[in-house]
């Protein structure tokens, strides 16, 4: 973060003075729209786009990046978020596929065409799936597709009205009961035991004829891995219900152990954490499914099928739910993620997994050194969750780390655990960076102690101090008020 | 390992410190029997390797040439300095700016982004992006639905069939009906009976090209207490009526024509902007303008109570991650264009889809509908459209979306023109089209 600035950082509709522009399209003679297309389909006046020079742009979006954290500047260990390092070789990989048009022939797209049906078949062998979908368009949206897949199959069992129910953990996502009722169920929560594991007893409970899908991250969002994972699959099998994977945590057991072989019927990727696509400050993000073959006549359409000796996109699956999107997925994300599965292969996905679960082990020891107090005291996977000493917020620990240049953990997530801080340090961290992010914290808890009022008036070198977001939700402003429209 | 930063000893320092004496040891809680499965995958490439690999699956690709493609994304001009604006990394490594105080740069870019795409509409509330086009509708028909409290909406044939195809899935599972209004001349007729529906839903441009009556089919809406939902071409606001001068309560669609690589379908990104009354009913992230504590103006995600990470089962949405970098990409392309350079492009392909349909009816070809055309047409063909595209590809023209048979137009296909198709590259689409048979006799086709 380069400069911080004094005063209000300008608007690029203050930069903004008629007549300049930054870019100039291909000249055209101007056609005469009215006859060409009505006088009543024409627009009376321009839209208030802003009226930049190039160069009053570059400054105003290069200063914009400056007031910005990111994974290459900054230490992010954001828990259930895996903020690794993205590989710049990643970038120059996706721009050879940037300009193939969705409808152009098929024949025109082989190479694409064999790299998406090259990755559905990697990421079906890593997950231990038997068919896969490029499409979903993010984490959520995977959850989406693979609930209207279960959906899809008890009704085609004749159990579609009996089974209204998915039970999620009390920590889940909250993606996860927001996707339930998306796709027409209610939500049964069952609480986590003390080490952190869904209850057993609870879940016997909540199992029954209703029951649609049990829905799981594993490791879940404390950390932990859910050590009865097969009796849990058995109970759900048993019960009539399918098992879901939620893949964003994923990355904690990559190569290791697969969700298809711990008896999960459907998976979600989210292939901007496990498989390093960036997060470009909140997507594209892009969220393949897996599913066991049980399921595969559902799977959104259409699908990459080898065809006539090369590669071809199917609509050809009857059963299918349909369309989750336009198009075929987030290509440019899918040739990032094939990018880093053919640069490490098997042997250096378990390395990632490996490292991930060692660094988080590391930082939670660090952590606990320097004060923290840790609710699941047993080895976490990738992530672990934290609490700051009694008597000091989380938040303010939270804001007190952005003048370390570092930013803060996952906070008040999940939510059964108070004041709670969720650390995802990822493999890519070394471990001087994790030393100093633990002594930061650590110092942070000194200053707690020894100066009253610090913390809570932290930070105080960013570019901006703590907002005011009472006032922004009470009396929203979500555009750019123009002068004419002030007060 | 590429990307692993620990040297051995590194390895050996970590694990003394957490006390346990190996990386497997790590994962004892694992079950045992399914541990460290034999997994198939291809052997590790190092980077040249993986660029000469990457660079051969691309050149079995064919791209470049004349391109006449449409249906939903087209290549635009994309000037310099947009992608290497909106792909700093800054942006590009960034997560959801949660932390506010480290995240004015995403943050102040999306209230900007909201800011142009409410121009563009001329409606109030645009949200931060969504994921396309496509989901966009889908979305905004569940929000007509939980604002009329209705459960059956209506949407022209006229929108996007793999729009309406994804309507259906989203819609099927909360027992929404839908009922399709089917083309007359091209163009959506007046409903009959949109009385219950939650809202109509109609397309400008349409997907065969044709421009819609909106502000009839908003009256009707309206007339029978829905809501009208337009589905736009970012684009084409820079020159048509934006979708709050002719009522529509909600303006959906698809970004990529403001500023992003086609990208073989994805990632582009979907927005939706809609009439304040309608704020508390809008899905997907929101970024509103406040001060920090020493009065400077600032931006943070703001009404997060509709969201899914707070209202969790009751949320409006299931959505979290959006499409932030590829609508900062639309950010950076509208601020460098500003209203000028967008009206041109806008005009510049409406004046070369006319320029080229001009040239097809003058060597006899027909167009398939006589309706007001945007930057895109229907051009009855004498071979199935698939057919038409793959002959007109092996002449080095990417050209020809198939319409699909529930138009009843029998064999034809979609052409588009945007201001950067040459008259080079007509003569180049009319060459191959003349080569593949589609323009001789053309007079007696249909007779």
């Amino acid at each position: 973060m380069a400069e911080p600035r004094r005063g209000s950082f300008p608007s690029i509709y203050e930069r903004s003075r008629p007549g300049r522009r930054a870019a100039r399209p291909p000249r055209h003679d101007e056609p005469d729209l009215a006859a060409l297309l009505g006088e009543d389909q024409l627009r009376d006046d321009a839209p208030r786009l802003p009226e930049v020079s190039e160069l009053d742009l570059v400054r105003h979006f290069t200063q914009l990046a400056h007031r910005q954290f990111s994974i290459d500047g900054n230490v992010y260990p954001l828990g259930s978020c895996t903020m690794k390092y993205n590989p710049k070789v990643h970038e120059d990989a996706a721009r050879l596929f940037q300009d193939l048009h969705p409808y152009q022939a098929p024949e025109t797209a082989q190479g694409t065409l064999q790299l998406l049906f090259e990755l559905q078949r990697d990421l079906g062998a890593l997950t231990g799936m038997d068919a896969v979908s490029l499409q979903p368009a993010a984490g959520a949206h995977g959850e989406l597709t693979g609930i209207l897949m279960i959906r899809a199959y008890h009704e085609a069992r004749g159990e579609g009205e009996q089974r209204k129910v998915v039970i999620v953990p009390d920590g889940a996502h909250g993606t996860n009961p927001a996707t339930a009722s998306m796709a027409g169920y209610s939500v049964v929560e069952v609480e986590s035991d003390a080490r952190g594991e869904v209850d057993l007893e609870a879940f016997r409970r909540a199992l029954g004829p209703e029951v649609a899908a049990v829905m799981l991250t594993n490791p879940n969002t404390v950390g932990v891995f859910e050590s009865r994972i097969l009796e849990i699959a058995g109970l759900a099998h048993e019960a009539g219900a399918q098992l879901y994977y939620d893949g964003a945590n994923l990355n904690a057991i990559v190569g290791r152990v697969r969700p298809g072989d711990m008896g999960f019927d459907v998976v979600h990727l989210n292939l901007h954490k496990t498989f390093t696509t960036p997060h470009g400050g909140g997507g594209p993000g892009t969220g393949p499914i897996g599913v066991k073959a049980h399921l595969a006549d559902f799977l959104p359409v259409p699908l990459v099928v080898r065809q006539d000796g090369g590669y071809g996109l199917s609509e050809d699956l009857p059963h299918s739910i349909g369309r989750m999107r336009s198009f075929y997925g987030n290509v440019g994300n899918l040739v990032r993620a094939y990018a880093y599965i053919r640069t490490l292969g098997l042997e250096g996905l378990r390395r990632v997994s490996g490292h991930a679960v060692l660094n988080a082990n590391y930082l939670r020891v660090k952590m606990q050194r320097a004060g923290f107090r840790i609710p699941y005291q047993r080895l976490n996977m990738h992530e672990f969750v934290a609490q700051p000493p009694e008597g000091v917020h989380t938040l303010d620990v939270a804001k007190a780390l952005l003048d370390y240049g570092m930013h803060p953990m996952t906070v008040y997530f999940p939510l059964i655990v108070k004041e709670a801080m969720m650390v995802e340090p990822t493999e890519t961290e070394s471990l001087e960076t994790l030393d100093a992010y633990a002594e930061a914290l650590g110092e942070v808890l000194e200053r707690a102690a020894a100066e009253p009022g610090f913390l809570a008036g932290a930070p105080y070198d960013t570019p901006v101090r703590r907002l005011d977001e009472v006032r922004a939700a009470r009396q929203p402003v979500l555009r750019f008020p123009f002068a004419d429209e002030a007060g | 390992m590429p990307y692993l930063p620990h040297s051995p000893d590194d390895v050996r320092r970590a694990l003394e410190t957490i006390g346990v004496d190996s990386i497997d040891a790590l994962f004892d809680e694992l079950p045992a029997s399914l541990r460290n499965p034999d997994i198939e995958l291809p052997p590790a490439m190092d980077e040249t390797a993986l660029m000469a690999h990457l660079r051969a699956l691309a050149a079995s690709d064919v791209t470049g040439g004349p391109t006449f493609l449409g249906g939903g994304m087209r290549r635009h001009f994309i000037p310099a300095v947009t992608p290497h604006l909106a792909l700093q990394s800054e942006f590009v490594t960034a997560y959801t700016p949660y932390q506010p105080e480290v995240a004015q740069g995403v943050l102040q870019a999306t209230f900007e982004f909201q800011t142009m795409m409410a121009e563009l509409t001329g409606l109030d509330v645009s949200n931060a992006s969504m994921y396309d086009g496509a989901t966009a509708v889908a979305e905004a028909a569940l929000l007509a639905v939980r604002h009329t409290r209705r459960d059956a909406v209506l949407v022209s044939r006229g929108v996007h069939p793999e729009t309406r195809a994804v309507l259906a899935t989203y819609l099927r599972a909360q027992g929404i009906a839908i009922q399709t209004v089917d083309l007359q001349d091209g163009r959506t007729p007046v409903p009959a009976g949109p009385d219950g529906a939650a809202c109509v839903i109609a397309q400008q441009p349409n997907h065969l090209g044709s421009l819609e009556d909106m502000a009839t089919l908003g009256e009707a809406a309206h007339e029978g207490g829905g809501l009208l939902v337009a589905v736009v071409d970012p684009l084409s606001l820079a020159v048509l009526k934006p979708p709050g001068a002719y009522g529509a309560d909600v303006a959906v669609g698809d970004g990529q024509t403001l500023g992003n690589p086609t990208f073989f379908g994805g990632p582009s990104f979907g927005f939706m902007v809609v009439r304040q009354e309608l704020l508390r009913q809008l899905p997907g992230r929101l970024v509103g303008q406040t001060a920090d504590v020493e009065g400077r103006r600032a931006y943070v995600l703001t009404l997060q109570a509709r969201e899914q990470h707070i209202r969790r089962g009751k949320a409006k949405s299931n959505i979290c991650s959006n499409h932030q970098l590829t609508a900062l990409m639309a950010t950076v392309n509208m601020a460098a264009l500003g209203p000028q350079g967008l009206r041109e492009m806008a005009a510049g392909s409406v004046r070369q889809a006319h320029r080229l349909a001009d040239r097809l009816r003058a060597e006899g070809a027909r167009l398939a509908l006589d309706a007001p055309f945007f930057n895109e047409f229907t051009l009855s063909t004498r071979q199935p459209g698939s057919v038409v595209r793959s002959a007109l590809a092996a002449r080095g023209v990417h050209a020809g979306v198939p319409v699909g048979s529930e138009y009843g137009l029998g064999h034809a296909v979609l052409l588009a023109a945007t201001e950067l198709v040459t008259e080079r590259d007509m003569d180049a689409l009319l060459g191959a089209l003349r080569a593949g048979g589609e323009l001789e006799a053309a007079e007696v086709r249909h007779g």
